[in-house]
């Protein structure tokens, strides 16, 4: 039996950087910020670190470990991690497993993307030219989402109006805690009819459906449990970091419904037995979780078992995932708000359980909170990269 | 017996009302309507699609050679026909001709194929011919031409219709052309192009065969006869030569327009599908001379003319565009991209390797648990050749598996604004193919306010992408037609 991960490593430090539209920001400067903002927050010099991963998703955003030169790093290893929007979680889940083995004491996870320099909207290409462009299809991120909101509201035999009302009342419930969080991208309370009135990106989801394309860094340190408490008094434990790639069946298998995600429910499980969690609708206190459209949220809900399945729309609809709620999922205003620049988006969802269990997320701050769960996807429902990972005092 | 042995015609899905060019320019109306080749549609693709209507029930692996003839072909120096073959699933050891530059190439591909089956060098050939021909916004060819396409299966067994004779005359005139370096047709004083090209070289082409064949207007059933850019002077020129007007195949000029070189082809498959065993049919097409042929159909026309979408069939089956949206379609416009990726190039080594799922959609099945697999050769997960079977992780125990010629079923959807598309909304589907197997493509020839989940769609071949002088063909589904 392979050994868990379970309680051997703890995140002493963390730093995350505002997210949006930062025209004036390289990623350099970006993580250059994240790094300081984890250095400080732990009480560490740049010296003390053994290994660094750095996670970019995208060639522009940095290739191999140089990508973190700008830290001036003396001659450390360094990897670069590539898992799409999975990679931040990725980075830290390296990290965690050299401290964890012993062969460095205190290893640096960085996570950044430079999405805004290229002059358009949405995600930039994910094709390398040469050895693609061979047939092709035109389509693009929110296409391949809503492509699962189109099945959910046909399986359930939901109306696209009933559906849409569904999946606006999450909008709505992320622009509330985004607007709490002052390194969100977005400031802006909106209304369940905003949120359906709003122009079609990808039918059935509209411009409040997706979330924010955003530059942004964020920074994790971490170390063996033991030696946690040297650096402080209230360090977070990890309990388990999951990953799950799917072999990429969804797009051939005809057996595959598109109103689940498969390596969501079973990157859950594989957390939930590491962490030992039994129940988790009862024992997961609060969750980040992958909500790069309102409906991948939905579908995020019933594969981590928070909802029983085709059940999401009454836990959505009775406020269970509302900051007041029995389950609260973003509390930092999620992907939809808080922003998501692709490599980064795995550690600012950590940053974020990490902040909550300090007691140090202002006015989103939850009350009697135990464990939190992040999920974070990389690629389309039918075929992507999920990790999960389970965190705690 | 050598002549015709299977037919089958295509037009594209969508017209646009004379009217349109009227109001845009003025001058003078014209009445009717223009089939129009969609954004992701020309010479090859359209070939490809009357080339598979005709070949409906039939084993295209049986077939000996494709010849495809157009004076809008897509490369210039490369041969266009084997995408056609390729993509119609034809053997390798086959023969395939380009017949360009001439509005007679479909009948001069028709001769050679007839005399090829004649001779005993193959058993069949198939024949195909495609126009999308433009003329300048605002002259009168730009109303007058439309888009169609035509095929003939050429064999001498069960024939439909046999051939009993053909004559031809040549003729240097250009009455109407295009230069090396030309987009849109040229013409020479239309007065002229019909007393001088169009009055003199037809009659003399009919009159020549009906002499050769010793047969009088009286004993043929139906005058199919190429129609000029000015479409009256057709009626005019047949009954001339001593054609009642019961006896003359209807040009199509209200519904398709003036097709060029596949014009007598696409005019014929329509005669052959409305006759009676015994009828002898005259095929004439003008251009540089004329071609003449003299057909008499069998008693086998009675089962083929029901096996494929009729001419009648695609006529009515239509989406009436905006004149706007054409220019746009056939780039005479410059519109403001979206803001989005760049497209990647296409590598030529990539697709000469992976030639069978894009240019085929062939995919797997495997021995071992005998399910069957299609996986598209590009993008996240695109990871082709299949080599470890998705289902019993078995590796290297497949069969070639073709998802061209299977229906299929929408599975799920969107309607995407975001994407850079020349027909917005994007319309990327998944499909389940009956007998098995899921596909993600995009679908084409749709109107966005009837796409829904479990809506019938097949497999055609589209015009993807040009870039580097690359022509990009794929797959896509559309609804079924007819």
């Amino acid at each position: 039996m392979p050994e868990s991960i379970k309680d051997k490593v703890a995140i002493i430090g963390m730093g995350c950087t505002n997210f949006g539209e930062l025209w004036n920001k390289s990623v350099s400067d970006l993580m250059v910020d994240a790094a300081y903002e984890a250095y400080e927050d732990a009480g560490i010099e740049p010296k003390d670190i053994d290994a660094a991963w750095v996670g970019n998703w995208q060639e522009v955003s940095g290739m191999s470990g140089l990508g973190l030169a700008g830290l001036r790093l003396q001659y450390k290893p360094i990897t670069r991690v590539e898992n799409m929007c999975a990679t931040g979680t990725d980075a830290l889940r390296n990290a965690s497993y050299a401290v964890a083995c012993g062969v460095c004491d205190i290893a640096l996870a960085v996570g950044a993307e430079k999405l805004k320099d290229m002059g358009y909207a949405g995600l930039i290409s994910v094709s390398p030219g040469g050895t693609t462009g061979t047939g092709g299809i035109s389509t693009t991120a929110p296409a391949i989402f809503a492509m699962l909101a189109t099945r959910y509201f046909s399986r359930y035999n939901i109306s696209p109006d009933a559906g849409k009302r569904m999946l606006s009342r999450l909008s709505v419930k992320s622009h509330h805690n985004g607007n709490l969080n002052p390194k969100a991208h977005f400031h802006k309370e909106i209304t369940v009819e905003q949120a359906m009135n709003a122009p079609i990106i990808a039918w059935p989801l509209g411009l409040f459906d997706c979330c924010g394309v955003s530059d942004g860094a964020a920074a994790a340190l971490v170390c063996r449990a033991a030696d946690a408490k040297k650096f402080r008094k209230d360090p977070v434990f990890i309990k388990s970091i999951r990953m799950c790639v799917g072999p990429a069946e969804g797009p051939v298998k005809q057996e595959y419904d598109f109103t689940h995600v498969e390596e969501t429910y079973r990157a859950g499980l594989a957390a939930y037995a590491e962490a030992g969690v039994k129940n988790p609708r009862k024992e997961i206190s609060m969750a980040e979780v992958h909500d790069c459209f309102s409906i991948t949220e939905a579908v995020i809900m019933e594969d981590l078992q928070f909802s029983p399945r085709g059940k999401v729309k009454e836990d959505i609809e009775s406020g269970f995932f509302d900051l007041d709620g029995g389950l609260p999922v973003q509390p930092d205003g999620g992907l939809k708000c808080f922003g998501h620049p692709v490599g980064a988006t795995g550690l600012r969802m950590i940053y974020e359980m990490y902040k909550q269990l300090q007691g140090k997320a202002g006015p989103r701050q939850l009350k009697n909170i135990n464990l939190g769960l992040t999920h974070n996807q990389g690629s389309m429902p039918p075929a992507c990269t999920i990790a999960v990972c389970i965190v705690g005092r | 017996m050598v002549g015709i042995t299977s037919f089958g015609a295509y037009i594209p899905y969508h017209r646009v009302v004379r009217e349109e060019f009227y109001k845009a320019w003025g001058g003078f109306p014209i009445p009717g309507e223009k089939a129009i080749a969609s954004y992701d549609e020309d010479a090859v693709t359209m070939a490809w699609d009357a080339g598979n209507n005709c070949l409906s029930g039939l084993d295209p692996k049986k077939v000996d050679g494709l010849y495809l003839a157009t004076t809008c072909a897509p490369y210039k120096e490369k041969q266009n026909s084997t995408i056609v073959a390729t993509a119609l699933d034809m053997r390798d050891d086959i023969r395939t001709a380009d017949f360009c530059n001439s509005l007679r190439s479909g009948t001069e591909a028709l001769s050679a194929a007839l005399d090829a089956v004649k001779a005993g060098s193959v058993k069949n050939m198939l024949v195909t011919a495609a126009e999308t021909r433009e003329g300048a916004p605002a002259g009168m060819g730009e109303a007058q031409y439309g888009d169609a396409a035509a095929a003939l299966l050429i064999g001498d067994t069960n024939v439909v219709a046999e051939l009993l004779g053909s004559y031809s005359v040549s003729d240097e005139y250009a009455g109407e052309w295009r230069a090396h370096n030309d987009h849109f047709v040229r013409a020479w004083e239309d007065r002229h192009l019909l007393d001088e090209g169009y009055s003199e070289q037809l009659p003399k082409a009919i009159t020549g065969l009906m002499k050769k064949c010793k047969v009088n207007a009286k004993d043929i059933a139906k005058l199919v006869m190429s129609s000029p850019m000015d479409v009256r002077r057709h009626g005019k020129v047949a009954v001339g030569a001593g054609f009642g007007m019961g006896q003359i195949q209807e040009p199509f000029f209200m519904t398709v327009g003036t097709c060029g070189a596949a014009m007598g082809m696409l005019m014929l498959v329509a005669a052959l599908e409305e006759a009676k065993p015994g009828d002898k049919i005259l095929l004439a097409q003008y251009g540089n001379g004329a071609d003449a042929f003299l057909f008499q159909v069998t008693d086998a026309i009675a089962k083929k003319a029901k096996a494929h979408l009729s001419v009648q069939a695609l006529i009515n089956s239509k989406r009436t565009l905006p004149y706007y949206t054409y220019l746009r379609w056939r780039g005479l416009v410059t519109v403001e991209r979206g803001r989005r990726p760049e497209i990647p190039f296409t590598s030529l080594t990539a697709l000469k390797r992976s030639r069978k799922e894009v240019m085929g959609l062939y995919g797997k099945k495997c021995l071992t648990c005998g399910h069957v697999m299609y996986q598209m050769p590009f993008g996240i997960g695109g990871m082709t050749p299949i080599r470890v079977c998705y289902y019993c992780q078995t590796k290297d125990n497949f069969e070639d598996y073709r998802f061209a010629d299977k229906k299929a079923k929408i599975f799920t959807y969107s309607l995407d604004m975001l994407a850079d598309v020349i027909d917005p909304p994007g319309t990327p589907v998944f499909v389940d193919f009956e007998g098995g197997g899921r596909g993600w493509f995009d679908l084409t020839d749709r109107e966005p306010e009837k796409v829904k989940v479990g809506l019938d769609v097949e497999m055609v071949l589209r015009h993807q992408s040009f870039d580097r002088g690359i022509h990009n063909y794929y797959w896509k589904a559309r609804p079924v037609r007819g």
